[in-house]
Parts: C-alpha cells; sequence; structure tokens
C-alpha cells in the first residue's frame, strides 16, 4: 500500500485536481456513452415495431 | 471442412450474436479495469520525479493508445466496405467513430490535465498534441459527413475514403516525439526496447489499456445493433425480430 491515510489517498500529494479530474472525466465519459447506446437502442426497437405492426 | 464466414457478414445473423457478445465484452471490462486500477492506485509506487501527478499515466495512455488503434481499425473496415462492397464493414466503421472520437478527447483532455503540473502549460503546439488534435478532427470530419449525406451508400463510399486519407496521420502521431523536437516524453514502451517504467506500473497501465479494449468492443458493438436496426428498418429481418420481441 502505497497511503498513510485516505485523506493522503485523495490529496495525491497535491495533484488532486489534475488526478481524480482525469480518472473522473474518463469515467463520465464511459458512463455517458454507454446511456446514450442505450437510449439510441431502445428508441431503434420502438420505432421498428412500430413499423413491422403495420 | 466447410464453413460458411459469410454467414455472419450478414446483419440478420450478426445482430444477435453481437448481442450474446457484448455482456462477456463488459464483464472483461469491468474486472480488467478493476484490477487495472488497484494496481494503478494501491500497488504501483511514487514517481520519483513527478510525484503521484504520473498516475494521470493510467487513463492517459491507454486512451491515446486507442485513439489511434481504432482509427486503424475502422479506416480497415472502411477500405473492406469500399473493395467488397460490404453494408457490415461500412457500418462497423460507423460503429466505431463516435468511440475513437471519445478516447482522443479524453487523451487530449487528460494530457492536458497532466502537462499543467509537470510542463506549467495546459497546451503547446508540438508534433504530438497537434497530431493529437487532427486525429480527433478526423474522426469529427467522419461522422459529419457520413451523417450530410443521405443516401447510405454514399455516405459510406465518401466516409471510407476521408478514413483511409487521414491514416496516413497515425504513424505521424506515433512517431511524433522521435521526428521532432517535442514537450512531450518520448514512448513509454516501444517496440525493440526495455520498458521505461517499474513493472507495477507497466502492469497497471497495461490492464487498463486491455480494459478500455473490452469497452471498446462492447460500446462499439451496441452501436452497431443500433445502426442495423436504424438502416435496414423496412428489411424483412427487422420486422421479424420486432414481431417476435413484442
Amino acid at each position: 500500500m502505497q497511503w498513510a491515510s485516505w485523506t493522503a489517498f485523495f490529496n495525491m500529494g497535491g495533484y488532486a485536481f489534475y488526478v481524480w479530474f482525469s480518472f473522473g472525466l474518463t469515467a463520465l465519459c464511459m458512463a455517458w456513452e454507454v446511456l446514450a447506446l442505450r437510449k439510441r437502442s431502445a428508441a431503434a426497437l420502438r420505432l421498428s415495431r412500430l413499423l413491422a405492426q403495420d | 471442412m466447410n464453413i460458411n464466414w459469410f454467414k455472419y457478414s450478414s446483419p440478420q445473423t450478426f445482430y444477435p450474436l453481437a448481442g450474446r457478445m457484448i455482456p462477456w465484452f463488459a464483464w472483461l471490462a469491468a474486472v480488467f479495469a478493476i484490477v487495472g486500477l488497484y494496481i494503478s492506485f494501491a500497488i504501483a509506487p511514487t514517481d520519483f520525479q513527478q510525484g503521484e501527478a504520473y498516475r494521470i499515466i493510467f487513463v492517459h495512455v491507454p486512451a491515446a493508445w486507442m485513439s489511434m488503434v481504432i482509427y486503424i481499425v475502422m479506416a480497415g473496415w472502411a477500405a473492406f466496405g469500399l473493395a467488397l462492397n460490404a453494408r457490415l464493414s461500412a457500418m462497423m466503421a460507423q460503429a466505431l467513430a463516435p468511440t475513437g472520437a471519445i478516447f482522443t478527447f479524453i487523451a487530449l483532455v487528460t494530457g492536458s490535465l497532466w502537462g499543467k503540473p509537470m510542463w506549467g502549460t495546459w497546451w503547446v503546439w508540438d508534433a504530438r498534441l497537434t497530431s493529437e488534435l487532427i486525429l480527433l478532427f478526423l474522426y469529427l470530419g467522419f461522422i459529419a459527413l457520413q451523417s450530410s449525406i443521405d443516401d447510405t451508400r454514399r455516405a459510406d463510399r465518401a466516409g471510407a475514403l476521408l478514413a483511409l486519407v487521414g491514416v496516413v496521420n497515425v504513424p505521424i502521431i506515433y512517431f511524433s516525439v522521435k521526428w521532432w523536437n517535442t514537450l512531450h516524453q518520448g514512448s513509454t514502451i516501444s517496440m525493440g526496447a526495455a520498458p521505461k517504467m517499474v513493472t507495477t506500473m507497466l502492469i497497471g497501465m497495461l490492464l487498463m489499456a486491455l480494459a478500455f479494449w473490452m469497452y471498446t468492443i462492447a460500446v462499439a458493438l451496441m452501436r452497431v445493433r443500433c445502426i442495423m436496426l436504424e438502416r435496414e428498418r423496412s428489411s424483412e429481418w427487422v420486422k421479424q425480430l420486432s414481431g417476435a420481441n413484442s
């Protein structure tokens, strides 16, 4: 283990902003992409279902 | 041996297959990410020069790798689609572009967040950073060009040409740190040379790269399924699929 305490871990040796921003942004981008794709896929299925009924 | 390789090149057979593959790649991505993050933050030691700021490497380098790898794979599918007039190949190229653009964006922003504390600046117009920015514009150009043409076959062809011309940019990005004097540090790992980093750091980085790779396959399959449904809405197989599900 590299860290004396949780505080030290979150502080990242004074680089907290840069490190956590980087990891947070990456996680947000991925979560957003997956959610957007789920919405898109639900919409595509809904529309093709409507068309199949005609 | 009589395997019909063309069986899976048609959307109606690939659609359910892709659906079954997505959870596997998603789980692999999650497992690699959890182990990779644990090694990145709990095992890998503090860097003697850069302190804890170097830990940005665990997202920055894998994202930058993926931005280049995805472009090459996308251009490969596009070329395949162009040469053989295969609709699934063109759809694969189209499905990869947004994910490639996102990884390029992540590489640029995390690079900037690393540059500020280490170089004292968010951005410099040097070869590595500029060519990576051009890669982002190539992805966005590909997406914009394809969506601006209504006829999908023409859109696929135009997009494929753009993707193929843009491929020259990838070796420029890769070798930019060798060819030009730059603020950007040299490659951490290069073929034929020992990695210039501690083994645990290297393992953390490779695991994160594997996680990003599995993630990319999972979301590209999700997107290609959407594209298949959207493009082939009026075809018989989509009608049957929709009828069977409702």
